[in-house]
């Protein structure tokens, strides 16, 4: 299942989250970031919420992006106890994102 | 393996345009859209010079048009990239996502990508100030100052949308004079916001380091002096490259990469094999001249699978 990041939830979800957390910023207007958006879903679908956590972030709507200096979207982050393990940038393959995930769950 | 006649890979005016086409034509053509659907267009914003559009359409508006238009018809869409194309026996065979397509005859419509300006400070920024689409990323830079490299129409389109956050964008051209249109550069020169500096190269982006751009190291094309300059982000509109990575090795291309085509058709010098639109248009490279030539490639193609059926 997808998740969506906030402000509010993001230390809960994704900085204490016990798996790995990806996470898509992105934003309504961004047309790479469409393209990415079904891809994500798909990923979110196929993957085992118990190995790793999958949801976006709206750029537009959050704070959070700008301490972690994104200055690009779509921009991907996979995070690990709390750090960044992975920046991702700009529209790929699910092949290339279903790979670059992969490394990271256990 | 799925058997099809017509295979179009890519989505941009030039795909969309043979598709239609082909459909029509009773082709039933299978369209990969890839993994940039809708081509270069998806990250312009206005179009103007696209006819039938009077007042103007935004790119990607203008890309599910076409698709919309497409749609109506007998073809087939699948939303993924072709990860290997091949001539064999009778045709061509192509696999996508695990999945292996045998046919007839080819249509590419792979398009161009961005040229990027090739420093490994480039690479190591891009993401932190380093940006390929500055409609996706311009956001970024309210108040800030940024520079666009390039002196053709989209560096220049690119430089006029980002005063609309930045509070000051430098273009940086190579030569003394602009290659865009008299229309594009006279909005340039009336912008307050649009500096310009002629006759630089960026020679290294500043701020690997620091972890995001912090400035750029300019030559002067001229006197060969070089200088520093602070900026926050760095936009590159310099031309672009042909997508053939499908195609190295087996079908002839021009000294600058490009497909080449037999003049005045879209025959590539594989039989069956058609290319249109940028991949194989170094010249013009607009949007209606990429689907005017997607036109003629789906015409192409149904003669020749006419005459192969003979």
């Amino acid at each position: 299942m997808e998740h969506v990041f906030t402000d509010d939830n993001f230390k809960k979800e994704v900085l204490e989250s016990p798996v790995p957390v990806l996470v898509d910023f992105w934003a309504e207007w961004c047309q790479p970031c469409r393209a990415m958006g079904p891809i994500i879903d798909a990923l979110a679908e196929e993957t085992d919420s118990k190995k790793m956590k999958i949801g976006k972030m709206n750029v537009d709507q959050n704070q959070t992006p700008g301490s972690y200096g994104i200055m690009s979207i779509p921009t991907f982050l996979v995070f690990k106890n709390g750090l960044v393990a992975e920046q991702l940038v700009g529209a790929m393959s699910r092949e290339t994102m279903r790979d670059k995930i992969g490394r990271h769950v256990s | 393996m799925e058997q099809r006649q017509l295979i179009i890979v890519g989505s941009g005016p030039a795909g969309w345009t043979a598709a239609i086409y082909a459909a029509r034509a009773g082709l039933q053509p299978l369209v990969f859209e890839g993994a940039d659907a809708g081509g270069q267009l998806m990250t312009t914003t206005e179009v103007e010079n696209f006819p039938g559009f009077p007042t103007g359409v935004q790119g990607p508006e203008l890309m599910r048009i076409l698709k919309e238009q497409a749609k109506r018809f007998d073809v087939e869409i699948v939303s993924a990239a072709v990860d290997s194309l091949k001539p064999v026996d009778g045709g061509f065979e192509i696999i996508s996502q695990t999945q292996t397509y045998h046919t007839a005859a080819v249509i590419l419509a792979t398009g161009a990508t961005a040229r990027r300006i090739g420093l490994a400070s480039e690479k190591a920024l891009y993401g932190r100030g380093v940006s390929a689409c500055a409609t996706c990323d311009g956001f970024f830079f309210k108040n800030k100052n940024v520079i666009v490299v390039g002196g053709g129409d989209s560096a220049l389109e690119e430089a006029n949308f980002l005063t609309r956050f930045a509070s000051k964008v430098t273009v940086v051209h190579r030569r003394d004079a602009f290659r865009a249109s008299k229309i594009m550069q006279e909005r340039a020169f009336a912008n307050p916001k649009i500096d310009i500096v002629w006759n630089a190269v960026v020679i290294e982006i500043l701020g690997v380091e620091a972890g995001h751009v912090t400035g750029v190291r300019l030559r002067d094309t001229v006197t060969q002096a070089e200088t520093e300059r602070p900026i926050d982000g760095v936009f590159a509109a310099i031309g672009h490259e042909p997508n053939v990575s499908l195609l190295r090795g087996w079908v002839d291309l021009d000294e600058k990469n490009y497909v080449k085509t037999k003049p005045g058709t879209t025959q590539t010098s594989v039989p069956g094999l058609f290319a249109c639109g940028d991949l194989q248009d170094a010249r013009y490279r607009q949007a209606v001249t990429a689907a005017g030539s997607g036109c003629m490639a789906a015409i192409d193609a149904g003669r020749y699978l006419d005459e192969i059926k003979k």
